[in-house]
């Protein structure tokens, strides 16, 4: 479906993907600054355009870039584009994300007002909420699960394109949820809880040594909160684990296509063959990998060691020849194209299977829709 | 305008250094920059004239394995290579940490509790875990007192095995964004435990940290996004009260052409029948198309430098030393960063 067939590495036809109706949910994933809050808003835009009626969720956009697309106030809700072109029909809205909102949400959505009241206030859930690693992919995932039931419900978006936290590493987004989750009905919060409404046989030897270390290390004041928290919590254990496995089912349906962004540098090619090799062992569906911020190509095929000898030879009459200046930087950009090519060729090699796009580097930042569209056509027109 | 390498070159032997009472170095930046990179150079460019130097790393990476290609580095100090030679030749020794939570913890329960088994119990039942990932703050200040112990070690006095004392710790630390968080962690954790042996050791962190012996530098590239956290981040860091450093500016373009040259080139006004004769007299196979070519990706080149030199000038208003590296062609192997760190000591940083 996604791959055009032609000879080497198969090529992701993006417009393919995002004119596929079938097509509802794009993750765009990889590790941190590589691109993926642009690609996955240039991605939202271009189907947009194309006719669908999308919804971006992003995390973190460049404060211009969230300005011209309108989402600089936090408030939790996708808000429409403007400038976004109508003729096809189709039509852009973009949030971004704000966790602890997102997370607040979710605790009033679950328990009684006065039980939310006392969570929300807890200086544990206070902290666990905004710094907690993990809770962002969480709380993305939340998020994607609500718009994904809003648009069933009242069919107001037929794609939503899912933008991932700045991770170090690709693989949080899935591992992150099921951390928290198993965190917060782990074996360590149900002992904590114990004493709290149990049988005294559960005070076991083991238990007295791990709270007294816990109070030593943490101090007692915080071990009551954690305390409080977790009893004032547990009836919502069950469903935060329930959501969880709800969102991460949705990851794996027919409809979501993971997007694997990178930069052609070999910590994040590296990056995104784990992600890819894990998306293969989940059964998670995978669309390809976008190559994000290639260097321009050469204009000529003049290598860079006959660039090189050329601009030794002027320099040795004029030691501020222009033309020598011309050829170096020839030969500067054949190398890292060269490099480049190096490295995609590694990653094709070692993954045979999945389809690419290079989305070239812009002369400066993308903040504005121009910008966005401008990648989205470089990413669908691979030569 | 010529590279400002040279403001702060100096002759052998009164070679000046911006740095020279820091002994805690610590690199951050926006993701992606460069911060492992410069915080490798940095080692190596300090680690010269017989000084020892410790790199050490915190976010469970094995970025410094990588770089210098041996295998995965334990929670150990490792030798791994030679520093940048004098002017005299003589190069220091930098060696390595990898600094995991989970390891910094039980040997602090260890040191202040003699756990013996019940540290392993701690383990069984997710305390570590729990204590390391979960509770605000309590992880960094057992990231950073490793870090701090290395710093303050005292001298070895001769006796016996002891462990090795470094002239420059250099800290490959986490992002601008989590910077302060991590650093200024002591406020956080002050808040939630007020007494007991965490707190004693958060507030000797901290002493160290905002003292004239650690410098906090910022890695940027010259980009929008980049430079305006670096500025985020300069901000931030002096109202936290932690010393500012320099700034990197890395992966700088380029400076094959001139000013002149570079405005010529952009406003299109290089005659190219001058560049047809100088590429026929440098015994190049020239024609029309070439000469058309190489003219406009200089032009592109151009370009970007532009918006580089509005980026370098926002820089340059922080007031704070900057320091700048080239964008090495051929990416970064063991010689790359020899290489960088010889332009760091060229310009002054160590
Ligand atoms: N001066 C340079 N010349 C060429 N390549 C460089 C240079 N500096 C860094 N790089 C390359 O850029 C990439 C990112 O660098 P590095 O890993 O040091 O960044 P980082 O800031 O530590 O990233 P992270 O935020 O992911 O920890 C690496 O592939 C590195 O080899
Ligand atoms: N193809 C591109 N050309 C030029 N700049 C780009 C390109 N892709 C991303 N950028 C810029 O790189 C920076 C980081 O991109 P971003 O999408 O925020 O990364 P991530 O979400 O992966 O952290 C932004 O300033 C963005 O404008
Ligand atoms: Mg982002
Ligand atoms: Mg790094």
């Amino acid at each position: 479906m996604t791959a055009r067939r032609r000879p080497g590495p198969p090529v992701l036809d993006v417009d393919a993907l995002l004119d596929d109706r079938g097509t509802e949910i794009i993750v765009c994933c990889g590790s941190g600054g590589v691109g993926k809050t642009t690609t996955s808003a240039a991605l939202a835009l271009r189907a947009a355009e194309r006719g669908r009626k999308v919804v971006v969720l992003t995390i973190d956009p460049a404060r211009r870039l969230a300005q011209s697309m309108g989402i600089e106030q936090l408030d939790n809700t996708p808000r429409p584009v403007t400038g976004v072109d109508p003729a096809a029909g189709g039509s852009l809205d973009a949030m971004m994300l704000d966790m602890k909102r997102t997370f607040d949400e979710v605790v009033e959505g679950q328990a009684s007002p006065e039980k939310a009241k006392q969570i929300l206030e807890n200086p544990f859930y206070i902290a666990l909420s905004s710094s907690f690693a993990g809770t962002q992919e969480y709380m993305a995932m939340e998020k994607l699960g609500q718009l994904h039931r809003e648009a069933l419900t009242d069919g107001t978006y037929d794609l939503i394109v899912v933008d991932t936290p700045p991770s170090r590493s690709a693989l949080d987004f899935l591992d992150a949820p099921e951390r928290l989750s198993s965190f917060l009905d782990g074996r360590l919060i149900r002992l904590l809880v114990a004493p709290a409404r149990g049988p005294a046989r559960l005070m076991t030897a083991g238990l007295s040594v791990v709270t007294s270390a816990l109070g030593k290390i943490l101090g007692g004041q915080m071990l009551r909160d954690v305390q409080t928290f977790v009893t004032a919590l547990d009836t919502l254990f069950g469903s935060f684990r329930q959501r969880a496995e709800k969102t991460f089912a949705l990851l794996q349906a027919d409809g979501t296509a993971f997007v694997v962004v990178a930069a052609p540098e070999p910590d994040a090619l590296r990056e995104a063959a784990y992600f890819v090799d894990r998306l293969t062992d989940d059964d998670m569906p995978l669309a390809g990998l976008v190559v994000n911020r290639a260097s321009p190509p050469a204009r000529t095929d003049l290598s860079a060691e006959a660039a090189i000898t050329a601009a030794e030879r002027l320099r040795a009459g004029d030691s501020s020849s222009l033309t020598a200046g011309l050829l170096q930087l020839h030969a500067d950009r054949v190398r890292i194209v060269e490099r480049e090519q190096h490295l995609r060729e590694r990653f094709a090699a070692s993954h045979p299977q999945v389809p690419s796009a290079v989305a070239a580097a812009m002369a400066s930042d993308v903040h504005d829709l121009e910008g966005l569209r401008a990648i989205g056509t470089s990413l669908a027109e691979q030569r | 305008m010529p590279p400002r390498y040279a403001r702060h070159v100096s002759a052998h032997p009164d070679r000046t250094v911006d740095w020279p009472q820091v002994r805690l170095h610590v690199v951050t930046g926006k993701g992606g920059t460069g911060k492992s990179t410069v915080a490798a150079a940095l080692a190596l460019a300090l680690a010269s004239s017989g000084r020892n130097v410790l790199l050490c790393e915190v976010e469970g990476r094995q970025g410094i394995a990588r770089m210098f290609d041996t295998d995965p580095l334990p929670y150990e100090e490792r030798r791994i290579t030679k520093g940048a030679p004098d002017q005299d030749g003589r190069a220091g020794q930098v060696h390595a940490l990898h600094i995991d939570p989970e390891s910094a913890l039980l040997e602090y329960l260890a040191m202040y509790y003699k756990l013996g088994r019940a540290g392993k119990a701690l383990d069984r039942f997710g305390v570590i875990d729990f204590a390391t990932t979960v509770a605000p703050g309590v992880r960094d200040v057992l990231l950073t007192g490793k870090v701090y112990e290395a710093v303050q070690r005292p001298r070895a006095s001769g006796r016996g095995r002891e462990a090795i004392t470094y002239d420059a710790v250099v800290l490959d630390a986490p992002p601008t964004g989590r910077i302060s968080q991590f650093l200024g962690v002591n406020s956080e954790v002050a808040g939630l435990a007020k007494v007991g042996p965490i707190k004693t050791q958060a507030d000797k962190v901290m002493a160290l940290l905002r003292s004239a012996h650690t410098a906090v530098h910022l890695v940027t590239i010259l980009e929008e996004m980049p430079v305006q956290e670096t500025s985020d981040g300069i901000a931030e860091l002096r109202s936290a009260g932690l010393p500012v450093g320099g700034v990197v500016v890395n992966l700088v373009r380029p400076q094959a052409l001139g000013a002149s040259a570079l405005a010529q080139v952009h406003d299109d006004e290089v005659d190219p029948t001058a560049v047809a004769s100088d590429l026929k007299r440098a015994q190049v196979d020239v024609d029309q198309a070439l000469v058309t070519s190489l003219l406009d990706e200089a032009r592109d080149h151009a370009v970007r430098r532009r918006l580089e030199d509005e980026q370098r000038d926002l820089v340059a208003t922080e007031g704070v030393p900057i320091y700048e590296l080239p964008r090495l062609a051929g990416g970064i192997d063991h010689g790359a960063l020899v290489e960088l760190a010889q332009l760091l000591r060229r310009q002054g940083m160590a």
